[in-house]
């Protein structure tokens, strides 16, 4: 695999690190202290036995309590600085992916909110999850192994250095033994790629299957299918224990392979040692020394495989998360509109979805204070205009324009105050009832909550909940039923002062004496602070009879575009319409 | 330690405080869940002896090399008998190379064994989780049983690959070396015994606070995901009311516990993997000084001390690793202990052995006294009498909590009455055998889930076996040829994931084909709440029609047009059946429905029909 080559490894440290640097900084210092320690230690543990164990106990020497007590304060001085290197090491490079991933996460949030709609509709929501967790915990699991790696590099440099001096002859069986080693574990990690990624993917089709047949239970239970779902669900999971037991195979046997070389090493260093000991070109200190090295080196010069493999996984997740991060977000645009009344004036407009045309040329107007209802079957285009309005979808051609102003150049927290969209789907945010409606808006404090709640004909459950509107409501509080969560999506579209209010099918759910009392409510006039407010202009995406029946001037779609504009009565004069007016009628009458 | 269920709470309460008892509890529970468990104990015995015996010959041939081979004369010059030496190391590098051969050997059964036990778990806890009753299903434990079957098994496979090895190896060397040390000298090993006893209380008080710290992190990446989630499924929302800063905020404010989190499982994971060495050091320094001066009690020769010192530093490895894959540990005995405790949550509905048949044709309803109340306590019916005779066309209403829904869930037994009893066609439903139940009784529900195939296998799912021919027939019986051929591939048409290629309606136009497909005596319905396009909601009423005749309905009517067509209306208010009668009747009977109804007939009087436009 490429990504396993050393430069796009040192490429992808770096560039995890820069925004980084002193706590990698420190963690490599660490690391240098520990390589240090380490093989210091070994050269205490020769010098013992030359100077102290060998003299002393074959009974040639004699020795001071006091020069014993030197020696043990050395090996543990030796060693508290190693393990301070150590812990100093693991701290800092945790902080430093820690802080990778903090960077990594703050990225994301604040593309998920700032690209466009177009970008959510385009990317499936648990890719998006999997970017903010397992994503960038994989992108910045090679930082982990970094510093201990430079470790081992240090240490690799010092420990030859150490044999060196010691004999080379004894260096050079390390100098054949590290490299099969560290040879060994290259073909290892090589060979266990392809079942660790077969491995992978099987966990993400166990989960596929289980996370399908339990959103599924209902009809699994209906339907009687347990059997079948489990025999499915266990061909997945029967699947993923072969690709484990490939991986257990092979570490099987490579593991001991591995431990077992450095042993064998040690084997070989005893029987050269003995001989360089006898030529006298050696001391048997110096063969302990060496000995020794190979036992305390033998595990980390593995670690060096450890980091280049997670290389190319890190690559792929770092990837994945640019994907996001690249995208360009569009500058904010920042033209107001002027106060007074504001007519909604929708001239030409084209729009569509990934090149597939929904909207053709449609042109309509929404006069100030008017309710105009927007009536068309299935796929003619009505949430598609909503969505326009929202600033959701980009227009191929024409405009939309308030108060002259196009929308697309509207700042969009001015647009946000003037256009308030209540949506088919009643999105509650996992907070409380106040917060979902006044969205932390300026001027959304507890009176005017009340009112909008009192509007949106919500004031009485809300009042019924357990803290009223400071209930967490939404995905981890309580659960809403479909109506109750529509009335606070509405009575959020009502704070303040919006010019334009749009439904879009908003009120399913809302029984339609219900709806009648809303919309009459908030068409009409109040006042603020003295001054009289207007009430906003309306634009209904109906199917009800009810609903239509609400309005002033119905604007008809077919196929994308405008078919015809005017009263319900006038309407039914063109043969689509009434057959779709007959077929909502049904719909009420019948069962 | 008690395992079982009642105690659960308790041991999970233990278990928090970091006391070991609980990961034996788990542990003895999981190998009496689990027997394929067994054979595998004893490849950890000999897997870890065989390393162990790898890793201690070296020192021996090193001390015997030393004391036995090189011969140093008081002048300092030496001797080397050069065919011990070379003894002494052959008879090490066999046992190093047998060890290996065996280790490798016992690994790879070990593998077997452990990736069976994984593979019984997750899929014993995936039926369970299947076979429990409705009333555990609800919205918010959709998630905790997705875990378990996934994450919570996958904590105690990566233990496997990892962990279950230093656990399985760890203990064999540390023991091996302190016999060995004890051959060379008691005192010395009872030294270091002493002085690596401190990494026992010193590593669980870590632990503790590792286990805390991990708890942490893992709430909050729940946190942060929740966040997350926000901002992307409100996505539409977030932008049209420009709270993006608000949204983003929130999730930087999860992403920076998060980093907190972490910071503190970092501090824990960095003390764990020192302590090993740091009391290791302190054991060598030791037993050197004391063998030092107690030279001549112990009587030590020079080669023995070198082994010593050597095998004490054999110690840190499995002393750190150990405590390294403490949390490896924890987190697969903590998704152990919640797998078996699925295992544990009593299954309510359970089948009859010998079950009664229903009788074919329409089915009648008799409910006396029904209750049902969730685990938590919640009380949704109360004391239900009805009795609905075969054949009739029954609207259930109410408001949302009155108890509808949950009475229509009680008739296909997706949950048993807590008190009462249910009788279909006059046999108790608890009684009949599931295959006779499954084909007479058959629920539509709300939102009808399909599994991401085709339109042709999500209707199969209708009846076993039912072939193709059968799907085309129930199709033209229902009179939705039309519908089936506007799709892009007809019948061969994929749904995509849940269903969410056709609309709310259209899926509950294939669940009534399923229906169809069965040919059951009770049809239950569950009206759509939201929005059902013209169109699909003429089509659905015409197929209920159709599939209506000859059989009981019982619809959970949202609609009172609903109500009105059928030939018996039950109002449910707050878990009681309060009004049973006509529709005609309760129109004006001056009781809770009719208070529904006269809401609605006030806002449909006017139609194109009253305005003069349709003939």
């Amino acid at each position: 695999m490429s990504g396993t080559g050393f430069v796009p490894a040192v490429r992808l440290v770096a560039e995890l690190v820069r925004p980084h640097p002193a706590p990698f900084s420190v963690s490599v210092f660490g690391a240098a202290v520990y390589a240090g320690g380490t093989v210091a230690a070994t050269i205490v543990l020769g010098r013992i036995v030359d100077r102290v164990v060998l003299p002393v106990l074959d009974g040639d020497a004699e020795l001071s309590g006091s020069s014993i007590a030197g020696w043990a304060a050395l090996v543990l001085v030796v060693a508290v600085l190693r393990i301070a290197g150590v812990i100093a090491r693991r701290y800092f490079a945790g902080m430093t992916s820690e802080r990778a991933s903090r960077h990594f996460r703050r990225g994301l949030a604040r593309s998920y909110v700032d690209l466009p709609m177009s970008f959510h509709r385009r990317r499936a929501a648990g890719d998006l999850l999997a970017h903010v967790d397992a994503d960038t915990e994989v992108a910045v699991d090679v930082l982990h192994p970094v510093p201990f790696s430079l470790a081992v590099v240090m240490m690799a440099v010092f420990a030859a250095i150490s044999m060196l001096l010691v004999d080379p002859l004894l260096a050079l069986v390390a100098f054949a033994v590290f490299p099969l080693l560290i040879g060994f574990n290259r073909i290892y990690t090589h060979r266990i790629e392809e079942p660790s990624i077969l491995q992978q993917d099987g966990i993400g089709r166990v989960a596929t299957v289980a996370h399908e047949s339990l959103d599924g239970a209902l009809v699994v239970k209906l339907l009687g299918r347990t059997d079948a779902e489990v025999e499915r669900f266990a061909a997945e999971a029967d699947a993923l224990r072969g690709h484990r037991i490939r991986v257990g195979d092979l570490r099987a046997i490579f593991e001991s392979v591995l431990d077992a070389l450095p042993n064998l090493g040690i084997a070989a260093v005893i029987v050269i040692g003995a001989w360089r000991v006898d030529q006298g070109a050696a001391t048997v200190g110096g063969l302990v020394q060496v000995a020794s090295l190979f036992a305390v080196l033998a595990f980390p010069m593995r670690v060096l495989g450890f980091f280049l493999e997670s290389v190319p996984t890190s690559l792929a997740a770092k990837r994945r998360l640019e994907s996001v991060l690249h995208e360009p977000v569009p500058d904010r645009p920042s033209a107001s509109v002027p106060g007074g009344e504001a007519r909604l004036e929708v001239r030409g407009l084209c729009a569509g979805y990934d090149r597939v045309s929904v909207l053709d040329d449609v042109s309509f107007d929404v006069r100030p204070g008017e309710i105009v209802a927007l009536v068309g079957a299935t796929g003619s285009g009505k949430s598609t205009i909503v969505s326009a309005l929202a600033g959701l979808l980009e227009p191929t051609a024409g405009s939309i324009r308030l108060g002259g102003v196009d929308l697309a150049t509207l700042d969009p927290a001015d647009r946000a105050d003037l256009v308030r969209i209540a949506f088919q789907e009643s999105f509650l945010f996992a907070d409380s009832v106040a917060s979902n409606v006044g969205l932390d808006r300026p001027g959304a404090d507890d009176t005017e909550i009340g009112r909008v709640l009192t509007v949106a004909r919500a004031d009485e459950f809300v009042a019924a909940l357990p803290d009223g509107a400071a209930t967490v409501v939404g995905e981890r509080g309580l659960t809403l039923s479909g109506g109750q969560r529509q009335r606070l999506a509405l009575a959020r579209a009502f704070v303040g002062e919006p010019r334009v209010v749009v439904l879009d099918d908003a009120t399913s759910a809302v029984d339609a004496a219900i709806e009648s009392e809303i919309l009459d409510a908030l068409r009409s006039v109040r006042s603020s602070d003295g001054t009289t407010v207007a009430p906003p202009s309306m634009l209904v995406v109906a199917h009800r009879l009810s609903t239509i029946r609400l309005a002033d001037r119905v604007v008809f779609l077919r196929q994308g575009r405008v078919a015809g504009s005017g009263s319900h009565t006038e309407l039914l004069a063109d043969p689509d319409y009434l057959a779709l007016a007959t077929a909502y009628e049904q719909t009420e009458r019948e069962a | 330690m008690n395992a079982s269920p009642e105690t659960g709470p308790d041991a999970d309460d233990a278990w928090r405080r970091g006391e070991g008892a609980g990961a034996w509890a788990v542990f003895r529970r999981g190998v009496a869940s689990s027997p394929e468990l067994r054979p595998g104990l004893a490849m950890t015995v000999v897997m870890g002896l065989a390393v162990a015996a790898g890793r201690l010959s070296i020192p021996v041939a090193l001390q015997r090399a030393i004391d036995d081979g090189i011969d140093t004369a008081a002048d300092g010059s030496t001797t080397v008998d050069f065919g011990r030496v070379v003894t002494f190391v052959l008879l090490a590098v066999v046992v190093v190379v047998i060890s290996a051969a065996v280790a490798a050997w016992a690994q790879r059964r070990l593998v077997r064994v452990a990736e069976a036990v994984i593979y019984g778990l997750r899929t014993r806890a995936f039926r369970h989780v299947h076979r429990l009753s409705l009333a555990d299903h609800v919205e918010t434990s959709r998630g905790v049983f997705l875990a378990r079957v996934t994450s919570d098994v996958e904590a105690l496979a990566r233990f496997v690959q990892w962990g279950l090895l230093s656990w399985t190896i760890g203990p064999a060397v540390i023991l091996g070396v302190l016999a060995v040390l004890a051959w060379y000298s008691w005192q010395l090993a009872l030294i270091v015994f002493v002085a690596f006893l401190p990494t026992v209380p010193v590593l669980r008080w870590i632990q503790v606070r590792q286990l805390a710290a991990y708890d942490e992190v893992r709430a909050s990446v729940a946190d942060l995901l929740g966040e997350a989630n926000e901002a992307i499924t409100g996505a539409a929302t977030v932008r049209a009311y420009d709270v993006g800063d608000r949204a983003a905020a929130r999730i930087d404010r999860a992403a920076e516990r998060r980093y907190r989190a972490g910071l503190r499982r970092n501090k824990y994971m960095a003390a764990v993997f020192s302590i090993g060495d740091l009391f290791g050091s302190l054991a060598l320094a030791s037993a050197f000084a004391v063998a030092m001066w107690q030279r001549d009690r112990l009587g030590l020769s020079g080669g023995e001390l070198v082994a010593v010192l050597f095998l004490i530093t054999l110690l840190n490895e499995p002393v750190g690793e150990l405590g390294e894959t403490t949390d490896q540990t924890q987190e697969a005995i903590a998704g152990w202990r919640k797998v078996l405790d699925l295992l544990d949550t009593p299954i309510d509905v359970s089948e009859p052995d010998a079950g009664a048949e229903l009788p074919l044709g329409p089915l009648s309803i008799e409910a006396d006294g029904i209750g049902f109340a969730y685990r938590t306590g919640d009380r949704v019916l109360d004391a239900v009498d009805l009795s609905i005779p075969a054949g009739t066309s029954v609207a259930v209403v109410g408001e949302t909590g009155s108890g509808k829904t949950t009475f229509a869930k009680l008739l296909c037994r997706l949950a048993d009455p807590s008190d009462g009893t249910l009788r279909l066609g006059g046999v108790d439903l608890a009684a009949v055998d599931p295959d006779a139940r499954l084909r007479a009784v058959r629920m539509v529900p709300q939102d009808g889930f399909l599994f991401d195939t085709t339109l042709r296998e999500n209707l199969r799912f209708g009846r076993d076996g039912a072939t193709d021919a059968d799907l085309e027939a129930a199709v033209d019986r229902l009179d939705l040829r039309a519908w089936v051929e506007g799709l892009p591939d007809g019948l061969d048409s994929p749904v995509g994931a849940r269903g969410q290629n056709l609309s709310v309606g259209e899926r509950q136009l294939v669940a009534l084909i399923r229906a169809a497909l069965a040919d059951p005596g009770l049809l239950i319905l569950d009206e759509a709440t939201s929005a059902v396009d013209p169109e699909t909601d003429a089509a659905l009423t015409r197929t209920l029609r159709r599939l209506a005749d000859g059989r009981t309905v019982v619809s959970i009517a949202h609609r009172l047009a609903t109500a009105e067509a059928s030939d018996l209306v039950v109002v449910f208010d707050a878990g009681r059946v309060v009004e049973v009668g006509p529709h005609h009747e309760l129109a004006v009977a001056g009781g809770a429905y009719q208070r529904l109804h006269d809401a609605w007939v006030g806002n449909t009087t006017a139609s194109p029909v009253n305005e003069g436009v349709t003939p």
